[in-house]
């Protein structure tokens, strides 16, 4: 007897529908063995973290405001993969958003007009589209592997913006912490009475909207679409393919960056060596899991905020909060792994005498 | 001599296609045996069978008149199986000696590099293969990286050698040398098989000849009894014909002309070489030839697809050589293009998404950045029942339909989109008969609107029944052009098999196309 994957003649719906579900069972039950094995009771453990992220009002706005970045995140990487460009560089791209959103805050503290908060999110937007560029660029000139240049800029990124944090920017009344000063209340998004959900959700929604308009009523929505189901067909239709990467990575990098102003004028108000617990790597898992459609990123989104919301409930068990980490990558690995029985069947074999 | 090698029954189904159907084939020990056919008739499915990387879904295979097992690459090495692939199989950075002793399991622990390169050196020079096993991969020209290839399969012993097109990547002097080799090894009693659709090699190389078409082996023939002429039609068959209501050609004003035109294969060796025709409006113009000969890189520069080296490309008088695709789409050129998935279509894409691929950036389709889906929709309704396209809905993926539904679609998108000039590759390749029908009666539609047509075909019966006039080519060179009539059917063979034309001149632009 062996066993063999054969290649499907047509990739199975009810599969591909059913994989994120099985990764997400799969990696909470692999995710149980490894509590139990330091010591804790899985099932308590998972419903402290449900508790936490999702049992009150209170923890229910909390488990939003990390939605929103993950949101905006998770939809630039979406429209990236949709054209088959890996983009992994939203965590990078979020950081250069807060950086230029921060750098107008810093510069107008005492900024009390209108104009304060829409020059701060068209900074963001132009600061991550700049830097999801740069790989845009190599790729669509060069041919430069997409997945490595994105993957690298997110630690230039992460390291320039430390750099004025802990050097120009640094807070003068700080006491030597490394943090700028306070942005001028100004700069600050609205937030929605008694939580901290911001501002950052409409733009959130919106960028939803936007996308799915985008793909399903324009003509570069149609040009993405062919291109990354085939670039050779849109090359016959006469497309304009560099053209177009480097639209999808401006408009990629844009999203991310305005989560980062999201983060940092709307919930941190101030710029600290580090804003994002890796928003901009658990967007590439969300965008898998949503298979790169808005609306359900929006829903797998919220999960994930829940799951890193949850995580701080598992201090009380000795447990540290890395295990969101660890049921992050799980999930991830299950459904790259689990898409290949979308494509391909197991068939066991006999061995003929 | 005695049999060496009998396949029987051999049957091996692909998702949707049955690459060999029930073929029995016997290799003699000793021979050359050549194994001729078209792209997608089985010859290379049929060898991966023998060589283990494919397990079939029937049939049986016999070595020395025993019975064998070989249901991996280690059991057919074991029974003395080699194959070289059309591509390569090497590890680049490594050195030939490593290549070659690769997944040996010997020696079990520590290398010795000097003694391995020794001992493949040695193996090397009892078959006469010139290569230096300290050299790497990445220093070798493709010619040596073939002798490292071949070495690899001898070093383990292998009695019956499988060569994949083997002269495809090489120059006219490494195919030389390759001869040499391949009769020398013969003449030491191996075997061997060589996969090929080049006549002209298989006649000098080979014993004997067996020839596929459409999986099925169609003839096996002593190469010194048969010509080249009598292959070219056991290879494109004679099976079907339908009567086809054509009117008699009135060609009107030159639509698209190239002249001396040269241009480099994938490979970068010269794929066109000095080639020049005009086809002008009302008229079907056929180019013949047996594959990879350079049609799919004609196809390819006209289409602003591939650039061309030296040359022009004229399309009603405007210089396009070296457009851009979209350039010389928007001269009003279709094309249909050879591979309907991987260039034509987006599969995955629904029926829709694939008819607007050309359309959607024109008036009245766009609507400024936007698209107009409603006309879009009309459109596409419009034409799944004007070229009746079988297709649940215009939501269904293009993966779902059959290769005759997806050509259709091809070809109703591209008749609708152009205006002037269509170019054809190999149109009804894997379609069955009534779709090839529509196929057929769609482009003689076009011709008496007053297009101009390039047919490029592998079927000489489609060539035909649809030209007006044919030119054969061969090697990238144009070896003569004939009136479409059935009786050259000789002089076409003859010439697809390289073999210039004596009777005819390479007719220019007008003249000798009034068939």
């Amino acid at each position: 007897m062996s066993i063999f994957l054969e290649k499907r003649a047509q990739s199975s719906r009810l599969l591909s529908a059913l994989v994120p579900l099985l990764a997400i069972i799969l990696a909470l039950l692999i995710g149980a063995i490894i509590i139990a094995l330091s010591g804790a009771n899985p099932w308590e453990a998972y419903r402290e973290m449900f508790v936490g992220a999702f049992g009150s009002g209170y923890a229910l706005s909390e488990t939003m405001v990390k939605t929103i970045p993950l949101i905006l995140c998770s939809l630039g990487v979406g429209i990236a993969f949709r054209a088959t460009l890996w983009n992994i560089g939203a965590e990078g791209q979020l950081y250069m958003g807060a950086f230029a959103a921060g750098g107008i805050a810093l510069a107008f503290p005492q900024g009390q007009g209108w104009w304060l908060i829409p020059l701060m999110v068209l900074a963001s937007l132009v600061g991550g589209a700049l830097w999801g560029l740069i790989p845009g660029l190599l790729k669509a000139k060069l041919n430069v592997n997409e997945i490595i240049t994105s993957l690298l800029l997110n630690y230039v990124a992460i390291l320039w913006f430390q750099y004025w944090i802990y050097g120009p920017w640094k807070d003068p009344l700080g006491y030597g912490f490394p943090y700028t000063a306070p942005f001028g209340e100004g700069a600050w998004l609205p937030t929605l009475a008694g939580t901290r959900i911001h501002l950052g959700l409409a733009f959130a929604v919106l960028a939803a909207l936007f996308l799915y308009f985008l793909l399903k009523s324009t003509r570069v929505g149609y040009e993405i679409r062919i291109i990354g189901e085939n670039p050779q067909a849109a090359r016959y239709a006469g497309m304009n393919i560099p053209g177009t990467i480097l639209l999808v990575f401006a408009i990629s990098g844009g999203l991310a960056g305005l989560a980062g102003m999201g983060e940092v004028s709307g919930v941190i108000h101030r710029l600290q060596p580090a804003i994002s617990p890796g928003f901009g790597y658990t967007a590439i898992i969300i965008a898998w899991l949503a298979r790169f459609n808005p609306w359900l990123t929006i829903a797998v989104s919220f999960l994930f905020g829940g799951l890193l919301v949850g995580g701080y409930s598992l201090r009380a068990f000795g447990l540290s909060e890395s295990l969101v980490l660890i049921l992050q990558g799980l999930i991830l690995f299950l459904l790259l792994g689990g898409d290949i029985l979308t494509r391909y069947s197991l068939r066991w074999k006999r061995s003929r005498a | 001599m005695n049999e060496k090698v009998r396949m029987e029954g051999i049957f091996k189904r692909f998702p949707g296609v049955i690459a060999n159907d029930g073929v029995d084939l016997d290799i003699r020990e000793g021979e050359i045996h050549a194994l001729l056919g078209e792209n997608g008739a089985g010859k290379t499915t049929l060898m991966c069978v023998l060589a283990g990387i494919y397990s079939p879904d029937a049939g049986t295979i016999q070595i020395d008149g025993e019975k064998a097992l070989i249901r991996s690459p280690r059991d057919a090495i074991r029974a003395g199986i080699g194959m070289v692939h059309q591509h390569f199989m090497l590890v680049v950075p490594y050195s030939v000696a490593e290549n070659v002793t690769l997944g040996l399991n010997k020696p079990r622990f520590l290398l010795n590099e000097r003694k391995l390169e020794e001992e493949v050196g040695k193996v090397a020079q009892s078959f006469g293969i010139q290569v230096d096993p300290h050299a790497k991969i990445w220093q070798l020209s493709v010619g040596e990286q073939q002798r490292v290839e071949i070495l690899k399969s001898l070093y383990r012993g292998a009695k019956i050698l499988i060569l994949d097109e083997p002269t495809a990547v090489l120059t006219p002097q490494e195919v030389r040398e390759l001869f040499v080799t391949l009769r020398q090894m013969a003449k030491a009693g191996h075997t061997l098989v060589i996969i090929s659709h080049k006549l002209e090699e298989v006649m000098s190389l080979s014993d004997r000849i067996s020839v596929m078409r459409k999986g099925k082996r169609i003839a096996t023939v002593n190469t010194k009894d048969t010509n080249p002429t009598e292959l070219a039609r056991l290879m494109v068959g004679r099976e079907m014909l339908f009567e086809l209501h054509k009117e008699k050609a009135t060609p009107g004003d030159e639509v698209l002309s190239f002249c001396n035109l040269h241009a480099l294969s994938d490979k970068g060796l010269p794929a066109l070489r000095d080639i020049s025709l005009s086809v002008r409006s009302k008229e079907i113009v056929g180019i013949a030839g047996v594959a990879g000969n350079g049609q799919r890189e004609l196809a390819e520069v006209i289409t602003g697809l591939r650039s061309a080296t030296s040359g022009k490309v004229l399309v009603n008088g405007k210089d396009v050589t070296n457009n851009s695709p979209r350039q010389v789409i928007d001269q009003g050129v279709a094309h249909i293009p050879e591979d309907r998935k991987g260039t034509g279509t987006a599969p995955n894409l629904c029926v829709l998404d694939n008819l607007m691929l050309k359309c959607y950036r024109v008036e009245p389709f766009k609507n400024g950045p936007l698209l107009n889906l409603g006309r879009i929709r009309e459109f596409a309704v419009k034409l799944i029942k004007q070229f009746q396209i079988s297709t649940p809905s215009l939501e269904t993926p293009v993966k779902l339909l059959s290769g005759g539904n997806v050509q259709k679609l091809i070809l109703a998108r591209e008749i609708a989109t152009f205006s002037e000039l269509m170019i054809a590759v190999h149109p009804t390749r894997g379609l069955d008969v009534g779709a090839t029908e529509d196929v057929h009666q769609m482009l003689l539609e076009q011709r008496s609107k007053g297009a101009a047509i390039l047919l490029i075909s592998e079927d000489l019966d489609e060539l035909l029944a649809l030209s007006d006039r044919i030119d054969v080519i061969y090697e990238g060179k144009f070896m003569g052009e004939v009136p479409a009539q059935a009786d050259q059917i000789e002089t076409i063979g003859l010439m697809m098999a390289g073999k210039k034309s004596e009777m005819q001149q390479p007719a220019p632009a007008g003249i000798g196309a009034q068939a």
